[in-house]
């Protein structure tokens, strides 16, 4: 393992003593428990927007944290969900007076932990609600999975609910419009090789060189069916198929398509497929209405990719539009 | 030989002391079919519970609760809250007494399997902790009632514990994240059988 860490067991504090010096303007961290809030926090009136998870997925949620986005991010240790009073205490630092919205992707652990946390602010008597994202159409949702997780759809979702939250809509509106954007929101990620944990000091898997995994998670765990690499054009077609099918969109719908990498993927490759995803989305008559391009869930040095297409609608474009002031989404500011 | 506040907390701090020995077994169980962290993230709970201990809780049940919420607010991940359901809920079954005996154990035991099994959702057969802990409050509770003390009810309960944790290599994971594998979770150990079974054992042990 060759890594740029002094400790495994402290990399994630000191990872966030780098980034509340990079970015003082925007956030603060607080340790013990760890949270990282945005500067002005509490804003007075307005809903909390919280989400957590754990770390090595960055820039998600800190790097979400700011103006329009996050109100508070609770980073749990590298790929394990944050304790139930790290978000007792983001709640508890965040509460404006309207309540906080608790976005959780759908992890056993985190909707355990989140759960728990969720009582413990309730019991404080603070209005707190639950929103589970579980976009990943890898992971067949029966009884007898722990469902789909929460993959891509997290970062579209806390980008629109922020910013309904920043424009004063109450925790009612923030809850409903969380509900919607989960029920139109899908992914689908593949990888080319493992990302190895700092702690296990070893790849999570193993892939041959002509072998990728479809269907990948976000936390180095394999994913459903390993499959011979092929040109990007399959890549990309094997994302967006089993989306399409569990999204049905007419012609002349419109989406947001976000390609993301899942940390070892350059840019230049991350175009590339991004190009083939809106051909092929065109070519089936769909409106690519928005775009987002780049790493922002990522999983660790993991090389490979991920596909999210949310259906869009008016309110949600005009929210995906809205100002938005963090360390790694920043317009109209 | 009934056990005091004194006692469990001495068993809690070998608990500790085994599970950092076992880090690396717990984590590579759980590389085969999760995230590799069981152990480490117990570890770091487990560590942290060993130096609230400074200060010995005046009961049996006092420990209990401290461990509870230690582990909720340090492990993270599906164990920290499960766990801590687990000592919590034997926690208030063991209540305030100064010292417990073996039917109070088997009690406790009944209690952490409700609390944890609960929260979690999982029934036997899911590949979880539950397929362990279900057998081995069986076992507690068949000795207890013949009149056996802790050690026996704590020594039949590892027992069923460790073949409960055994039976867990063919099954299809249902919950947490080897469920996410489908089929190919089958062939192995689930990594939250084994820690209890783990536990068991080490406080059968110092039970003896």
């Amino acid at each position: 393992m060759k890594k740029i860490i002094n400790d495994p067991a402290t990399v994630v504090v000191d990872a966030l003593r780098g980034m509340a010096l990079a970015h003082a303007d925007l956030l603060e961290v607080r340790y013990d428990p760890a949270v990282v809030l945005r500067a002005d926090a509490p804003v007075s009136r307005k809903v909390a927007v919280i989400s957590g998870g754990g770390s090595g997925h960055e820039p998600l949620h800190g790097g979400f944290v700011g103006r329009g986005m996050l109100d508070a991010a609770c980073p749990g240790a590298v790929f394990t969900s944050p304790t139930p009073d790290q978000v007792a205490a983001a709640v508890a630092h965040t509460d404006g007076g309207a309540g906080a919205l608790l976005i959780v992707k759908n992890y056993t652990g985190d909707v355990l932990n989140f759960e728990t946390a969720a009582e413990l602010a309730a019991a404080e008597g603070v209005d707190v609600r639950t929103v589970v994202i579980d976009d990943d159409v890898a992971v067949k949702d029966s009884l007898y999975t722990a469902g789909r997780r929460g993959v891509g759809g997290t970062v579209l979702l806390e980008k629109i609910v922020g910013a309904a939250a920043e424009r004063g809509v109450d925790l009612d509106g923030c809850e409903a419009l969380a509900r919607r954007v989960v029920g139109q929101v899908r992914s689908m990620g593949l990888a080319l090789t493992a990302c190895t944990v700092p702690h296990a000091g070893e790849p999570s898997f193993t892939l041959a060189d002509d072998e990728m995994e479809l269907g990948i998670g976000i936390h180095g765990e394999p994913g459903r069916r390993r499959v011979a690499v092929g040109s990007a054009d399959d890549m990309v077609r094997a994302l967006l198929d089993p989306i399409l099918e569990d999204l049905p969109l007419a012609e002349g719908d419109r989406v947001l398509l976000f390609t993301n990498s899942m940390g070892g993927t350059p840019l230049i490759e991350l175009y590339l497929a991004h190009g083939i995803a809106e051909r092929l989305l065109v070519e089936r008559g769909v409106v690519v209405e928005r775009r987002l391009v780049g790493p922002y869930i990522t999983s660790l040095e993991m090389q490979g990719m991920s596909l999210t297409l949310l259906k869009l609608d008016d309110e949600m474009i005009e929210l995906w539009d809205a100002p938005v002031h963090t360390a790694a989404l920043r317009w109209g500011v | 030989m009934d056990c005091t506040a004194e006692s469990v907390a001495g068993a809690m701090r070998t608990v500790a002391a085994v599970v950092v020995e076992h880090r690396e077994e717990l984590n590579r169980l759980d590389r085969e079919i999760g995230d590799g962290d069981h152990g480490e993230n117990l570890a770091r709970g487990l560590r942290a519970l060993e130096s609230k201990l400074d200060e010995v809780p005046s009961s049996p049940g006092g420990v209990l609760r401290l461990a509870a919420t230690t582990l909720i607010s340090t492990v993270g991940g599906a164990a920290g809250p499960l766990y801590g359901t687990a000592f919590l809920r034997a926690a208030t079954s063991v209540g305030d007494v100064a010292s417990v005996d073996g039917t109070a154990v088997a009690a406790a035991l009944r209690a952490a399997l409700g609390g944890g099994g609960a929260r979690g959702k999982a029934a036997l057969g899911d590949k979880t902790m539950v397929d362990a802990l279900t057998p081995a409050v069986a076992a507690a509770e068949s000795v207890a009632v013949t009149g056996g003390g802790v050690a026996e009810v704590l020594s039949a309960a590892a027992d069923a514990a460790e073949l409960g944790a055994d039976s867990t290599v063919p099954m299809v994971a249902r919950k947490g994240r080897a469920s996410y594998l489908g089929e190919r979770s089958a062939g192995h150990l689930d990594p939250g059988a084994r820690s209890t079974a783990l536990l068991l054992r080490t406080l059968a042990g110092r039970a003896r």
